[in-house]
């Protein structure tokens, strides 16, 4: 909205390219080329190495049983593990950035914030053994809470575990993974979220919460989403805090609070590659392809809610 | 409902630096005011102190009356958000929320003031406040259209539209014409003159002419120089003001003699 200056020199009749421009240019389009030729590597090599795990009978397969219900369940408990860690992330994750972008005071948000992007710092082998160790007990009482309350739902069919590593509480460390990932994206868009529609509502007589909800929420949310989407992408491809705290393996059931679990596809590399040998090797890259298209179509579905309603982001 | 204005000693800080100092003013009900002066003497300022937005920027703050029909904006325990409800405000840059169509756009504020209304009613409300603003015409095909898509003109009479609706007792208008053609301005201006009927209303202007022609009374700020506060030097009925100043400054800086 801004007026741009109109261009004060005359349409070149012969435009002169500086040098400058010219390896810019191709510095950019460099770039642009090699990303997509590192892509098109990775996508080659998933795809020739899965080939004969797709074509092999399924008695090759590890467990005998053929390469859907062997990837299946790892599907399965991956966007399990995943869409738990969403729910839990993005509300907190709005909440912390509203608050600190327009409510905390400016001092008391400053720390937060550096805080928050701590928490994004902590490798994930520790989140790992603080899932395992501290927070997979505490959440034992809930488990059983779950069960008796909540048992008519399939996800909280139970028995409850005893133990606490059990698929929701692999979720809810994912989630504290992804939560800096989306609050600090939430964060940057709520506070550029410009100061005339914010005015506009205040001086309409909107409260504050009111005003977020008219000119920052609407302003950021394709912000909030792209900043869900990593913490997704994250969440599906994490590894090790799987690992650690799931024992997973049993097969695709939506139960989140019992004993038996399926594993996810990042973590299920991790433990069987280094014993794997000839077609296992194969059926464990198929299950990366299986990955890899997840993560596409979630970007990809990212992509569309963004744009569509482009015309009403406040972009133009 | 148009009500009277009174300021008494205000004096309007940005942190440590006043901004403007002393203003004593009596604004009558269903009149124009125009404020007119030179560029940083405190005319937004002392705009945006009249419905409480001056203290939304962080460390901004006043000290002084302002009354509004007997009751002082800034009183313990006045709730500023009340106080906006009552007092519309059209900025200089056409504000439309981009994320709302043109209808929700306009019916925004009464939506806030959380009275459940009826579709027809609110649909009526619509149309009346847009042609209030004078824009019914141009938009009643596309009302569910965003309204950043219209022009600059046409948005800055939405966000007219959208001030109107909920009907406020005095209406604040920070050089609304600044960013429109001829033809968009004298729009405004007509409207002006007949929300007058029902508003109390104060416009900052660069345009004498425009301040000539609407304005019932007009106030001159002036600052001494570089951060000195700006002041107001007279307030006088519009014809006297463009006249027979009292004061040489406003003659000097309405014959074009300023600076
Ligand atoms: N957000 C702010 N923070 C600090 N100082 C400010 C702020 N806004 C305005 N000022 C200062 O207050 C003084 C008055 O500014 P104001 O915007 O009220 O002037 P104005 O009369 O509206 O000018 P113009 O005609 O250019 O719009 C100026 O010295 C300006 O620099
Ligand atoms: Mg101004």
């Amino acid at each position: 909205m801004t007026a741009t200056k109109a261009p004060t020199e005359p349409p070149a009749q012969r435009t002169v390219r500086r040098p400058g421009d010219r390896i810019f240019a191709g510095a950019a389009r460099g770039s642009g080329i090699f990303i997509l030729l590192v892509l098109a590597g990775v996508a080659a090599f998933l795809i020739s190495e899965a080939i004969p795990a797709l074509t092999a009978a399924s008695s090759e397969i590890p467990d005998g049983k053929g390469l859907g219900p062997y990837i299946g369940p790892l599907v399965l408990g991956t966007l399990l593990g995943a869409v738990i860690a969403l729910l839990v992330a993005t509300p907190l994750a709005v909440g912390i950035a509203l608050f600190i972008t327009y409510y905390a005071p400016r001092r008391i948000a400053a720390t937060m914030g550096y805080v928050i992007d701590l928490l994004a710092a902590i490798p994930s082998v520790v989140y790992g053994f603080w899932g395992l160790a501290v927070l997979a007990p505490k959440l034992v009482p809930f488990h059983a809470w779950a069960a008796d309350h909540l048992g008519f739902l399939p996800f909280f069919a139970g028995p409850a575990s005893a133990s606490g590593r059990t698929m929701l509480t692999v979720g809810i460390v994912l989630g504290v993974m992804i939560l800096p990932i989306i609050s600090a994206i939430s964060r940057e868009v709520f506070s550029q979220a410009p100061a005339l529609h914010r005015e506009a509502a205040l001086a309409l007589g909107a409260t504050r919460w009111e005003m977020i909800k008219m000119a920052v929420l609407p302003y950021g949310k394709s912000g909030v989403i792209a900043g869900s989407m990593l913490g997704l992408g994250r969440a599906l491809g994490e590894t090790m805090a799987v690992a650690i705290i799931l024992s997973g393996g049993a097969g695709a059931t939506v139960n989140l609070i019992s004993n038996s679990n399926p594993s996810t596809i990042a973590s299920n590399i991790a433990l069987r590659f280094p014993e794997a040998t000839g077609i296992g090797v194969n059926t464990l890259i198929a299950s990366g392809l299986a990955l890899f298209l997840i993560t596409l179509a979630v970007n990809m579905l990212a992509r569309w809610i963004v744009n569509r309603r482009a015309d009403f982001s406040g972009a133009n | 409902m148009a009500k009277r204005i009174d300021v008494s000693d205000l004096d309007i800080y940005y942190g440590n630096f006043k901004a403007v100092e002393g203003v004593n003013i009596s604004i009558e009900p269903r009149s124009i005011t125009a404020l007119i002066g030179p560029s940083g003497c405190g005319k937004s300022t002392f705009l945006r102190s009249l419905n409480r937005m001056h203290e939304v920027i962080p460390g901004a703050r006043v000290e002084g009356k302002v009354v509004i029909d007997g009751q002082d904006l800034y009183g313990a325990g006045v709730d500023p958000v009340d106080v906006r409800r009552q007092i519309g405000m059209v900025f200089q840059r056409p504000n439309p929320f981009p994320t709302m169509s043109i209808y929700d756009n306009v019916v925004a504020g009464v939506r806030l003031n959380s009275t459940k209304m009826k579709k027809s009613a609110m649909d009526d409300l619509v149309e009346r406040s847009l042609k209030g603003a004078n824009l019914w015409n141009e938009v009643k095909d596309r009302l569910n259209r965003p309204g950043s898509g219209l022009s600059g003109g046409q948005q800055q009479r939405l966000c007219i539209a959208r001030a109107i609706a909920v009907e406020p007792e005095v209406l604040l208008m920070d050089e609304p014409c600044s960013a429109l053609d001829p033809i968009s301005t004298l729009a405004i201006e007509d409207l002006m003159t007949e929300l007058k009927e029902r508003f109390t209303i104060v416009i900052v202007t660069h345009n004498m002419q425009q301040a000539a022609r609407v304005s019932t009374s007009t106030g001159f700020f002036n600052l001494n120089g570089v951060g000195q506060p700006g002041r107001l030097i007279e307030f006088n009925p519009t014809e006297k003001i463009f006249s027979n100043p009292e004061e040489k400054a406003t003659e000097d800086y309405i014959s074009g003699r300023f600076g």
